[in-house]
């Protein structure tokens, strides 16, 4: 056992935060420069990072599940309002079903409460999502199609639907939107599969979580540190000092349990892995939460106001949150894996 | 970046196991029960005698020489077949190594890596407890001698112990944390009375209270040099925050794997509090199982100690504590039963936010040393 981070992975991770730095929002109001955007859009696609789990000759994937841990983590620290996530489920997704490659950027649609992938009962009606009333295209900026899951009898067939009409989602930072018109079916993908597949949905989710926890820190550290009351920085004072540091502390757990999951999709038997993934998630969601809202109360009035980015690390944390299923899913999968009671299947 | 073992440690892995199997004394859980400590110093001796103690330790003391990593092995096969955790003194161990000069750790590390000496950590004091340095034992020099007079409490395994690391002021003269030293001192002498204290959960044999009045320690069992003793026991909380250093991984998987025993063989008993308690305990236990992981997979480049060792303690605390609740909801409050373990494991369960260190302590060194607050 060595769970250091290779030099190559090192670097991986490096030239991610040195990206995210250079073209990521600073501000609340850089999230409307389109300019930036664009260059942050156009420097994540030349990079190649969106295509990390297409399938090399051999079929397995150019990357391990932890490389693209490692630039998920990166991007959400540094707020990337770019497609990620969305592009790089798509490539994974038809990896594990044995398909070509998408040509073009492509998300993947979810269910409304985004727990579990869309299953689409009618191809003809797209929208017709197995549990809910409509299916959501998720981390979808620039992609025209999504991949949904159709119920077969042998199982799941894939299929790819449009991308339908943009939605003002929780994140300001990644877009949503609706599907709209004719399931195109591609393939099919085994129980195993799809269960490799929500493993590294969670572990991913999990990884933009810690990002977005060692931003708010940071982001919450620097006010503290800077906002002056009583004629010192509040971050002066204990009350304020224990809040960060167990926020801080919550930050690292997460890092762990993360590290592990993101190691498991690719390493472990598929069931043992999505275990993995679900203890991470419970564990990462619940800190996640509770960190955004340190971050938030850290900052105080200012805190509250749409202007200061705490909000949006929460806003952020609370789409990776819930895509594939938050604390209670997770919690319940994990008693599963032990014998108690029973976790959800994919609906 | 690989969490499988490598060829070697799975050949330790296999070896542990088979011996574990054959050889788990079946001791109750160490909070909970006087019993646990009346069979644990032979079950030190048991794990070091078939070399599964003290494996990153070097040889020349008893240990192995092995990476830190061989140490979650340990864990994960003791907690696995329901066996005690190995011994917690890898701090005592560690403070030693770095402090105390070729004779000293000669002569002493090797009775304490074996289990044939027993220890205790002289530290804490009735005015003396988060703020240490304000201790008030004095050392006083007569002769070839130290003498030893003060009141040392909180003290884990005073009454079972042969020797005592102390921690003593030398020099009342200067400021208090540069007046300290560290001493090996022998518990079976007159000058030593032991007192045990009952913990809230009712055990009496871990935790005592030591009054030395003319106890006598020789001057060349000081470890390191006059005024050395503050940089020693930093090093050892230091040590005594990390779990990988404690083995409490294996501790906490065997309760979680005990009380989730406990509601599969009776499922219809259990509704969503414990059932949501159990799976935060193992969803904690599991989160510190692979923290330990990363930590040791660090120190193969020799990373220092520093306040990281402070977040681990929190990280710790919670899995603890998270546990403990676990052990109240599925347990119970033990209302009238005879059996009241769970109870036990969960009063116990708050001592861990306190001891080596308050978390409020270690919520102060994490904001300062770590995000740089100001102070």
């Amino acid at each position: 056992m060595d769970v250091r981070l290779s030099a190559e992975q090192e670097a991986l991770r490096d030239s991610a935060a040195k990206l995210v730095a250079d073209l990521g929002p600073t501000s609340v109001a850089d999230l409307d420069d389109r300019d930036r955007v664009a260059k942050l859009d156009a420097a994540v696609a030349g990079a190649g990072w969106r295509e990390l789990r297409t399938a090399t000759d051999a079929g397995g994937p150019w990357a391990s599940a932890v490389d693209v841990a490692l630039v998920a983590e990166e991007l959400g620290r540094g707020l990337a309002d770019t497609a990620f996530l969305g592009p790089s489920l798509a490539a994974e997704l038809r990896r594990l079903s044995g398909l070509e490659a998408s040509a073009v950027p492509e998300a993947v649609a979810f269910a409304p409460d985004l727990g579990h992938p869309a299953a689409i009962v009618d191809r003809a009606l797209a929208v017709d999502c197995a549990h809910g009333d409509g299916a959501l295209a998720v981390d979808c900026a620039g992609c025209a199609s999504a991949l949904v899951l159709v119920p077969v009898p042998e199982g799941h067939g894939v299929a790819e639907v449009p991308v339908g009409e943009a939605l003002d989602g929780v994140d300001l930072t990644r877009a949503t939107a609706t599907v709209a018109g004719a399931a195109v079916p591609l393939g099919n993908v085994t129980g195993d599969d799809l269960t490799r597949f929500r493993a590294f949905g969670l572990a991913l989710t999990c990884a933009d979580l810690v990002g977005t926890m060692r931003g708010a820190v940071d982001l919450a550290t620097g006010y503290a540190a800077a906002r002056h009351q009583y004629g010192v920085p509040v971050g002066s004072f204990q009350a304020v000092q224990h809040l960060l540091a167990d926020a801080l502390v919550a930050m690292e757990g997460s890092r762990s349990v993360t590290l592990y999951a993101a190691w498991g999709v690719d390493a472990l038997a598929p069931d043992d892995a999505l275990t993995a993934a679900a203890v991470a998630k419970a564990y990462c969601a619940r800190a996640a939460r509770t960190v955004g809202e340190t971050a938030i109360q850290v900052h105080g009035g200012i805190g509250n106001t749409w202007d200061c980015l705490a909000h949006v690390f929460l806003r952020r944390s609370l789409l990776s949150c819930d895509l594939f299923g938050g604390v209670g899913p997770s919690l319940e999968r994990v008693l599963a894996a032990r014998g108690i009671g029973e976790a959800d299947g994919l609906r | 970046m690989d969490f499988d073992d490598s060829p070697d440690e799975a050949t330790f892995r296999s070896r542990l196991r088979e011996w574990v199997a054959a050889n788990n004394p079946g001791l109750p859980a160490s909070s909970t029960s006087d019993a646990y400590w009346a069979g644990q110093a032979a079950w030190h001796r048991a794990l070091f005698d078939h070399g599964f103690f003290g494996l990153s330790w070097p040889v020349g003391i008893g240990g192995h020489g092995l990476p830190s990593v061989y140490e979650v092995i340990v864990d994960e096969e003791l907690a696995a077949a329901g066996a005690p955790p190995r011994p917690s003194l890898g701090y005592l161990v560690q403070g030693l190594l770095v402090h105390a000069d070729d004779d000293v750790q000669r002569r002493f590390l090797p009775g304490l890596v074996s289990g044939r000496d027993r220890w205790c950590q002289g530290f804490s004091e009735p005015d003396a407890g988060s703020d240490l340095a304000s201790l008030r034992t004095r050392a006083e020099r007569e002769g070839d001698e130290y003498v030893i007079t003060g009141h040392k409490v909180w003290t884990s395994y005073s009454d079972d112990a042969d020797w005592c690391l102390v921690l003593a002021r030398t020099d009342p003269d200067v400021p208090k944390h540069k007046g300290l030293s560290a001493f090996a001192m022998s518990m079976r002498q007159p000058g030593v009375t032991r007192r045990p204290l009952r913990m809230i959960n009712g055990i009496t044999k871990e935790f005592g209270e030591v009054i030395f009045d003319g106890a006598r320690v020789p001057a060349a069992d000081m470890i390191g040099a006059p005024g050395d003793g503050w940089a020693l026991a930093m090093t050892v909380v230091s040590h005594e925050r990390e779990p990988g250093e404690l083995g409490y991984v294996a501790r906490y998987t065997k309760l979680v794997n005990q009380l989730t025993e406990t509601v599969r063989n009776a499922p219809e008993r259990y509704g969503p509090e414990p059932r949501r308690d159990l799976a935060w305990a193992i969803v904690e236990a599991e989160m510190l199982r692979l923290h330990v992981c990363r930590r040791l997979s660090e120190r193969l480049e020799g990373i220092a100690h520093g306040p990281a060792g402070s977040v681990d303690k929190l990280l710790m605390t919670e899995v603890e504590q998270a546990v403990g609740h676990a052990a109240l909801t599925v347990g119970g409050a033990g209302h009238g039963e005879t059996d009241d373990t769970w109870l036990k494991v969960y009063l116990y369960s708050r001592a861990q936010s306190v001891m080596g260190g308050t978390s409020q302590i270690q919520r102060n060194l994490v904001a300062r040393r770590i995000l740089g607050l100001p102070a």
